[in-house]
């Protein structure tokens, strides 16, 4: 029986880590492979960083996060932000990486997806989608639309419509990024996982809102996502890896309970 | 030393990188001087069934392999290698290595998990495996460790060859092959410490064969 994954993410900028509040006032909070290496050892299934660095410099860098990443932990890890060009994908993946993610770049040129997939297998190929709720209107029928750069611009397209079509040009898996719950901790935004999930096929990891173990059991259950992606609530040691697969366990979760 | 088989096809590196953090020397390669002088090969793969098996064929390693294992060189195939040492995969309808009796099959998008929910395809993350008999890469290792896996296909190897079950939607055989020739679905590389573990006893067997 698949067990239900917990996924610590991790934003980097210029090869340090920092964790962003509604995606602004970003403060370092260490070194991403000491980091990485931590989570590995404290029981995370899978991990994610999510590069912010806007500078080409800063991109060399990641690529050597990545491989020292690789070179320490042995679970799957992907690697989004960024990656706009199918030489983007193959330099990432090269430097050990199990999984690309793709975010705006999908969205201004949804060939991308098809274009990984082809090249390296849809397995490899993650879409990040950031999500606005905006209300059931004629261009927007689900009521969520998909915005990029952080939130900041919506693009007048229906999330639900969106994962459909990532679905169909190839993409693995399907990260669903709540922006109006991101880092609210209140909770994952239960209505659009679950409205996600339920329209495709391949594994959608609930993003955005957790703010303990408790949520993240409601994003598998409720919101039927494969996995729940976590940030905050990890990175200041509010709860460990454990507390929060013990709490999902006592709820009935299946989780992977030994490492 | 072991050998990591070169084709193309994605996790070499993955796999390398795992045996360096073990200490075990290996080399990726598509040499046959070199595969003829290690002590076991590692058949690695992710991706396409049809192009890999186009890859093998141009360049001779189908004959290769199938000649290593007649000379009983401990052979282990990870996720894609552990489908095309069967016989014939629908994926691309591809006629495969012939190591193994067997052939693959499709995760039927019909089925349902535990929850009565339809499965997601592909079978992606953590996942047990029951062992049906006795196999010495699992010295060690708790039997209720759990693997990586990544695939929308899975094996169906001839019943005899069948070592260990792993439950999705149906029970399939995620282990199999017999004593020095294994083919295992998921990424022992990308499992943590079992994985690691499954990865030190083959290397074990390979020094002691």
């Amino acid at each position: 029986m698949l067990s239900k994954r917990v996924i610590p993410c991790l934003d980097v900028r210029d090869g340090k880590l920092t964790k962003g509040i509604k995606f602004q006032g970003n403060v370092d909070i260490g070194d991403p492979v000491e980091t990485a290496r931590l989570y590995y050892e404290a029981g995370a299934d899978e991990l994610v960083f999510y590069d912010i660095t806007a500078s080409s410099e800063g991109r060399g860098i990641m690529l050597d996060v990545v491989d020292r990443v690789a070179r320490e932990i042995f679970i799957p890890f992907s690697v989004g932000g960024g990656i706009s060009t199918v030489e983007d994908m193959r330099a990432v993946l090269l430097a050990g990486a199990e999984k690309i993610s793709v975010n705006s770049a999908a969205v201004k040129n949804p060939d991308i997806i098809s274009q990984g997939a082809a090249a390296f297998g849809s397995q490899c190929v993650v879409v990040g989608m950031d999500v606005k709720h905006v209300g059931v209107s004629e261009q927007i029928p689900s009521g969520y639309e998909i915005v990029i750069h952080g939130g900041r611009k919506a693009m007048g397209l229906d999330a639900l419509e969106w994962a459909k079509t990532v679905e169909a040009l190839g993409a693995g898996e399907i990260c669903c990024n709540s922006i109006d719950a991101d880092g609210a901790k209140t909770g994952y935004e239960l209505t659009l996982t679950r409205m996600i999930a339920e329209a495709v096929t391949i594994p959608v990891i609930a993003s955005g809102g957790a703010g303990n173990p408790d949520h993240m059991a409601d994003a598998v259950t409720a919101g039927k996502a494969s996995a729940a992606l976590i940030a905050s609530i990890v990175h200041y040691g509010e709860y460990s890896i454990k507390d929060c697969k013990d709490h999902m366990a006592r709820r009935g979760v299946k989780v992977r309970d030994i490492w | 030393m072991l050998a990591i088989l070169d084709y193309e096809a994605g996790n070499q590196t993955s796999v390398r990188r795992a045996l360096d953090h073990l200490g075990i020397p290996s080399r990726i390669t598509a040499d046959p001087a070199v595969i003829a002088d290690a002590s076991g090969l590692i058949f690695p793969g992710v991706g396409a069934a049809g192009q890999a098996m186009r890859h093998l064929t141009a360049t001779g390693l189908d004959a290769l392999l199938a000649e290593q294992v007649a000379a009983a060189k401990p052979l282990l195939g990870i996720c894609l290698g552990c489908q095309i040492i069967l016989d014939y995969s629908p994926e691309n309808d591809t006629k495969a290595l012939g190591i193994i009796p067997g052939q693959c099959a499709m995760f039927n998008p019909a089925l349902t998990d535990e929850d009565d929910q339809p499965i997601r395809i592909p079978h992606m993350g953590w996942n047990k495996v029951a062992l049906a008999k006795e196999c010495e890469l699992f010295d060690g290792i708790n039997p209720a460790s759990e693997f990586y896996f990544v695939h929308s296909y899975y094996p169906v190897p001839a019943p005899e060859y069948v070592i260990g079950i792993t439950r999705y939607g149906l029970d399939f055989c995620s282990v199999h092959g017999r004593r020095g020739l294994w083919a295992v679905q998921f990424h022992p590389e990308k499992s943590g410490r079992p994985g690691l573990a499954l990865l030190r006893n083959f290397a074990a067997y390979c020094q002691e064969a």
